[in-house]
């Protein structure tokens, strides 16, 4: 471990240019997918914004144009998911981390992490074109006939689809990467069964995506198709079955959802452990269930599709299946619990974080097991307890998870600590501010608000107001982040290599903080 | 300003709306600040209230109990009050415990919704069949076993609303069903999918083109129950409802009469209207 001291004297960093635009360092290219992330998150943000602002009062009086309405939800849920959520979980901790974790010098293909990385501002470019064009009111979900060339006949829709083709390439080849170098490049002495958990989560992300993706890029081709040359593969006057593009998309979409989650657990149980002193509990439960989460993942895509006509036995299997996936979560609440349990916790910035992940995770997580229930979700499909649910385990909980990573390492990744004061009027603004929005629309879901309406009757006006002054709380919230990044890169303070003490123990806490340009160049061997 | 007198206004519409349910006729519709399900008009929607219940307080426990304990371990094991941490990372028995008591819970809760899932699916003996077809953006409405009456139905605007009624939920022409009928429900779209959705009533399926999607519902007893549409379809997403008229069925019988008469004309002018957008 003290090899790498003496890396400093082979530090040379590159050129700006050659540095930022051509590099192949995945400490560099985490820092590009994390400021990446931040600026799809401020966009997706803004667009809460607007459409918080717009449901405040009954009668559209913001956006007044259904179609226009219809961009902007479309926009808000694919610029969180793939220029937001995923840049800053996979791209950005990632990158940063799965190498400094396994002892690795850099990723296995370093020139294909650049590629990875670059295949995102064009994709960022182009579904903004969709959104500023007003094109793509398809809803993220894309469902044709509504996304095809008759109902939405604008080029818009077509940059979306592209943009879709792009960022999914993106994750792929990310993905290739990330196997490869999991595989092949852990120090001496590091077997699978040692491997620190988010190590293993971004394993499991990297395998969801790599077999999930490729699904997605058929669907979109298959709708570009149908959209530009006049095939007819969703269109049923051809001969076509638009229910085929739900089983597609959603064979995606719902490991989608756990490529999202999944490495947040890594990032959790790593936090837990370090603030309250204590190996993580069941470390070979946790990483199975994991893998369990992700295998299950696969097979559970119709429980989307409840009420498009499917058939009841098959509604029956799906709903069955889905249940199942609550056990092996609960077993991860239970070992965060146990791992806090008999410890020696300080509730530093991260570590409120982490508590609040679980807090807002168990709730999304058990209106996850509601909406299991086929019987139930025939009449909350759709609704806005499916937007609280869903918000609830993304919004919420995977979002808390990236603050709660930001929190642990911008130390470690910047040299310089966060105002520890800031970083707790952050969580705690933004803990508020998102309970308040997304708690009082599972009401309005059982109350039977349908999800993606721009003005809705005066009967949902009052909690729909509620909603509104807690995304407001929120908007300050992110600003107050803002600050915090400020305050963290004009610090002058510099921190030590481990600056959280014995709590934390994989091995990036053994390297100078940031660490050296090359890392590792002596593989650290493991006990 | 304008906005104020908005606020204002839909604080008074908040107070009315109790008020204007003292009409002659029972009405399910979305109540201010509502924090459950709409009330059942029907069966499936009672077991499906039924099933909500029992599994919102199992949910409630779990939520609670998870709560508790992150509260407990903050207080108890707070590096103040416990200082040196202890080594332990493995327990056998709390593992498998905390593996199979979710899993029984699960089947407690999987036992009941099975169950629900096969009521909901379709009614064996439909005493009425009704044909729903999407389109953007209004509902038709196909009464099959009475010599296909025919109509559509658009949502009211706001400027020709009349005082009392509500507004994005009042349509034209309200689907008209007799009380304690199993009704059949067939449904289809002739342009995107749409989702014919009533909250009261516990019925929901999407009408998708090129496919005829089967369900039922039945209701219980005569009122108003207003739906939405509930997938979206474009620019009126929000402005397509649902109003089903529920009465006993000597109504129902001399309703269909009456509008034998009344929608023969423009029953026709939609259907062809239908096969023009099919051919197109």
């Amino acid at each position: 471990m003290s090899a790498t001291t003496h890396d400093h004297a082979h530090d040379h960093k590159p050129s700006f240019f050659v540095r930022w635009l051509c590099s192949t360092n995945h400490k560099d290219i985490g820092t590009l997918y994390l400021s990446f992330a931040v600026i799809g998150g401020v966009v997706g943000g803004i667009l809460s914004e607007v459409m918080r602002a717009q449901l405040n009062f009954p009668g559209s009086h913001i956006v007044t144009d259904g179609q226009q309405w219809n961009t902007i939800i479309t926009s808000h849920g694919l610029l969180m998911i793939f220029f937001s959520v995923m840049p800053a979980l996979i791209g950005g901790f990632g990158n940063w981390f799965v190498p400094l974790m396994i002892g690795a010098p850099d990723m296995a293909f370093p020139r294909l992490n650049n590629i990875s990385f670059w295949l995102l501002p064009p994709a960022f470019c182009l579904i903004i074109t969709g959104l500023i064009m007003g094109e793509s009111g398809s809803g993220w979900t894309l469902y044709p006939p509504l996304s095809n060339a008759t109902y939405e006949t604008g080029l818009g829709m077509d940059c979306t689809l592209f943009s879709l083709h792009l960022a999914g390439a993106s994750s792929l080849l990310g993905a290739i990467n990330f196997i490869t170098t999991i595989f092949n490049m852990r120090a001496p002495g590091m077997t699978l069964h040692k491997m620190p958990l988010f190590v293993w989560s971004i394993l499991v992300t990297a395998f969801l995506l790599l077999l999930s993706i490729p699904v997605l890029a058929g669907a979109v081709t298959m709708l570009i198709c149908d959209r530009n040359f006049g095939t007819a593969f969703f269109d049923p006057t051809g001969g076509g079955d638009p229910v085929l593009f739900q089983h597609l998309f959603w064979f995606f979409g719902h490991p989608e959802v756990y490529i999202m989650i999944v490495p947040g657990f890594g990032i959790i149980s790593h936090v837990i452990s370090t603030f309250s002193r204590k190996p993580i509990f069941g470390y070979l439960g946790m990483a199975y269930a994991m893998v369990a989460i992700g295998v299950i993942g696969f097979v559970v895509w119709a429980h989307h599709m409840f009420v498009s006509g499917i058939d009841v036995d098959t509604r029956a299997y799906f709903m069955a299946a889905t249940l199942v996936i609550a056990v092996p979560t609960g077993i991860k609440i239970f070992s965060w619990i146990a791992t806090m349990w008999g410890g020696s916790i300080e509730l530093k910035t991260p570590m409120l974080w982490a508590i609040g992940f679980l807090f807002v995770f168990t709730i999304g997580g058990v209106t996850g097991v509601v909406l299991a229930n086929a019987g139930i979700d025939q009449i909350v499909h759709n609704t806005y307890y499916v937007v609280a649910h869903f918000h609830y385990v993304l919004s919420l909980g995977a979002v808390f998870s990236i603050f709660a990573g930001f929190y642990y390492w911008i130390g470690k990744m910047s040299g310089h600590q966060y105002p520890e004061f800031w970083g707790k009027v952050h969580f705690w603004l933004t803990f508020i501010g998102v309970n308040l929005t997304f708690f009082p629309q599972h009401f309005l879901g059982l109350s039977g608000m349908p999800r993606r309406y721009p003005d809705y009757p005066a009967a949902f006006a009052g909690w729909n107001f509620v909603s509104s002054i807690g995304a407001y709380i929120g908007g300050v919230a992110l600003i107050v982040f803002l600050y915090v990044l400020f305050r963290t890169f004009t610090s002058k303070e510099h921190v030590a290599d481990n600056y959280w003490g014995e709590g934390a123990t994989t091995l990036e806490w053994s390297v100078s903080s940031p660490p050296p340009f090359h890392t590792f160049a002596e593989l650290p061997r493991i006990r | 300003m304008s906005r104020y007198r908005r606020l204002f206004a839909a604080l008074i519409m908040l107070l009315a709306v109790p008020a204007g349910v003292a009409l002659a006729q029972e009405v399910a519709a979305p109540r201010p600040w509502e924090i459950g399900m709409q009330p059942a008009f029907g069966p499936l929607k009672q077991q499906q209230i039924e099933l909500h219940n029992l599994v919102l307080v199992i949910i409630t426990l779990i939520t609670l109990f998870v709560g508790a304990l992150l509260v407990w371990v903050m207080w108890r094991y707070n590096a103040k009050r416990n200082p040196v941490p202890t080594r332990t990372s493995h327990n056998t028995v709390i593992e498998i415990a905390w593996t199979v008591i979710p899993v029984l819970i699960l089947v407690v809760m999987a036992i009941p919704s099975f169950r629900l899932v096969y009521y909901e699916d379709r009614t064996r003996d439909a005493e009425l069949t009704i044909k729903v077809t999407g389109h953007q953006w209004y509902w038709e409405y196909t009464y099959p076993d009475n010599n296909n009456i025919d109509f559509t139905s658009y949502l009211i605007p706001d400027d020709q609303l009349k005082p009392g009624q509500r507004r994005l939920l009042e349509v034209d022409n309200e689907l008209v069903v007799p009380v304690g009928k199993n009704i059949r429900v067939l449904q289809t779209s002739t342009d995107v999918i749409h989702s014919w959705f009533i909250p009261a009533l516990g019925v929901q399926r999407y009408a998708i083109p090129g496919r005829t999607i089967e369900t039922w519902f039945k209701v219980d007893r005569p009122g108003v129950i207003y739906g939405q549409c509930n997938q979206i379809c474009g620019t009126n997403h929000s402005r397509m409802p649902i109003v089903v008229r529920a009465v006993p069925e000597q109504e129902f019988n001399a309703w269909l009469i009456e509008a034998k008469t009344k929608f023969s004309d423009a029953g026709q002018q939609t259907r062809q209207l239908a096969a023009a957008e099919v051919r197109r």
